[in-house]
């Protein structure tokens, strides 16, 4: 798991819950928020989605570790790693 | 022997969900889309809660709660429903104010009000902006402690005609008034205030059958007619746990989780019990006020005949100002006229009227049965003398007419003293915290004002669906791990 791979998997799991959003040209330093229509419902459904898809648990405190796609690699990638790690 | 309405039903699921609200509707889709086996039940013959509707002789077809909610249905539908849901979702035009203080005609959309506070009641279009920006930017979080009147005195000092024309359609939205907390207030008329009034074409019985559908796809099994007696709550490990529900007829159904979308005083006191909750808790549960309730008048216009367009919803009212204690009087004549045209049912050609008053369970619930009845039939003709005032013939047009009130909400949704919009802010926490008091038990409904509505629900629904799929995967990865096959 690189770092870019896990920005993939958020895309991925955004362009689900966002279907008209278009993220071609997400820039991965800038807050979600600030370039996408995105409010506290999709981050929640982003975390239910990492949870679903990839068993990673996000706890409540650490949602704005997920502000920015590079702030979701830094902290996800980590978790991604100890569970391949793990299984 | 009776029909026995959990016939086929298992006796184990993942979660339980007691009450088909659009919030424990909506929590059941999610949880299902997630995997979990999901049971719901319902106490009455139909799903919705107060999303509901009723049929009469003549071809009527009553909407309770229909008209009114923000735009942010659409996004919550499609995300948490299908396309087909929120594609039925349509803007209501014409939202109208008529009382001794004012005359506004209004989409109710932010650049739409500007306009009317800017040119009709004069302020500096500045000060407006300011408001909107103040209540933007507010968090439930914040425990400011300013009510909703010390809010609007702030901003607009002296203007009671301006402090009615922002609060009383948010009072007949969530139960709210001057007195509480001014968050109450800023959630909900922001999310008005994006882009307007919002229904569903198509009507309340078509939403609540597509969603019932929906779920059945996602492999929910759904019951109605099924009352639960007890929230079944054992010990293990000296912790007590909620882990299944006992129905009217005695059936034991265990689930690992038990989602509650009854009212949060009845969660806790009828059905799981107040001895299962730490002492400081159930007193703090005990305080929690139950909001005000409604009533509500329906008209039948006779087929063949139509009324003319005279605004979607017309709040109106004789009193020269507004209080808190006219609006929930016995006797106020505040009341809002919902009007269902025909294209809100595509196909139909028929026109109802609904007026709903806010009001107050112990008035109603008091009365003996012969001055209930002459009660509701007062409350019928005041508010058809009101609709006279913009349909002058329309009492020859009428071939159906008929009151509920708190006492008729609580028979249909069990609500603790009938109330029509959950609790008052202090309900919140108490929700909220649910789990952490009764592992396994979990709350959504209409609870402390923000969470009122049929926005306010849905999302609700969404978030605690998210604490219960949290809780069950956490239970998952402490489970030692099955065998591996030989």
């Amino acid at each position: 798991m690189t770092k870019e791979e896990c920005k993939k998997i958020v895309l991925d799991i955004i362009a689900d819950i966002a279907p008209d959003e278009d993220l071609s040209n997400v820039k991965p330093e800038v807050r979600l928020r600030d370039q996408l229509q995105l409010d506290s419902m999709d981050f929640l459904d982003i975390v239910m989605e990492l949870r679903k898809r990839h068993s990673i648990e996000v706890p409540e405190a650490d949602y704005q570790q997920l502000a920015s796609l590079d702030s979701c690699a830094e902290y996800l990638t980590p978790k991604f790693l100890a569970l391949a790690a793990k299984g | 022997m009776a029909y026995d309405w959990l016939k086929g039903v298992a006796d184990e699921y993942d979660v339980i969900v007691i009450g088909s609200g659009l919030g424990g509707l909506t929590g059941a889709n999610v949880l299902a889309k997630a995997g979990h086996r999901v049971l719901l039940v319902e106490h009455h013959y139909q799903f919705g809660g107060l999303a509901t509707w009723f049929t009469r002789k003549g071809g009527h077809i009553f909407d309770i709660s229909l008209h009114g909610f923000p735009s942010g249905m659409i996004k919550s539908c499609r995300r948490y429903w299908t396309k087909e849901i929120s594609d039925a979702i349509v803007l209501l035009k014409d939202i109208r104010f008529v009382n001794p203080q004012m005359d506004v005609w209004t989409t109710f959309t932010r650049e739409d009000y500007t306009r009317v506070l800017v040119d009709q009641f004069k302020l500096p279009r500045a000060e407006v902006e300011a408001f909107y920006d103040y209540l933007r930017a507010m968090n439930y979080y914040d425990n400011n402690p300013e009510t909703t009147g010390e809010m609007f005195e702030r901003f607009f000092p002296g203007r009671a005609d301006v402090h009615r024309l922002l609060m009383e359609p948010i009072s007949y939205a969530n139960g709210s008034n001057f007195n509480d907390p001014a968050i109450t207030f800023g959630i909900v008329f922001s999310n008005f205030m994006g882009a307007g009034v919002y229904t569903y074409r198509g009507g309340s019985d078509d939403m609540i059958e597509k969603m019932v559908a929906e779920l059945k796809r996602n492999g929910v099994e759904l019951r109605k007619k099924v009352l639960v007696e007890k929230i079944l709550v054992e010990e293990r490990a000296g912790q007590k746990i909620a882990c299944g529900i006992v129905a009217g007829n005695g059936r034991v159904i265990r689930a690992k989780a038990v989602l509650s979308n009854a009212n949060i005083k009845n969660t806790i006191f009828r059905l799981a019990g107040a001895e299962n909750f730490p002492a400081d808790f159930a007193a703090q549960a005990e305080a929690v006020r139950i909001n005000t309730s409604s009533c509500q008048v329906y008209f039948g216009i006779r087929k063949g005949e139509s009324i003319p367009h005279i605004g979607d919803l017309v709040f109106t009212s004789s009193a020269p100002n507004y209080s808190n204690e006219e609006l929930t009087d016995f006797h106020t004549t505040s009341r809002t006229f919902s009007l269902y045209y025909p294209e809100i049912r595509p196909g139909s050609d028929r026109y109802t009227v609904v007026a709903s008053l806010n009001g107050r369970y112990p008035d109603w619930n008091t009365l003996s049965e012969a001055d209930y009845e002459a009660h509701k039939l007062r409350m019928i003709e005041e508010s058809l003398v009101a609709l006279e005032k913009f349909i002058p013939d329309v009492r020859g047009k009428i071939d159906w007419q008929e009151a509920a009130t708190p006492r008729t909400i609580e028979r249909y949704t069990t609500h603790l003293n009938g109330t029509s919009f959950g609790t008052k802010f202090e309900g919140l926490p108490v929700s909220m915290n649910l789990s952490e008091k009764l592992p396994g038990l979990f709350h959504a409904g209409s609870v402390g004002i923000i969470m009122s509505g049929w926005l306010g629900t849905i999302n609700y629904g969404v978030i605690t669906a998210n604490k219960v799929d949290k809780y069950l995967f956490a239970m998952k990865q402490n489970q030692p791990a099955a065998p591996a096959m030989a």
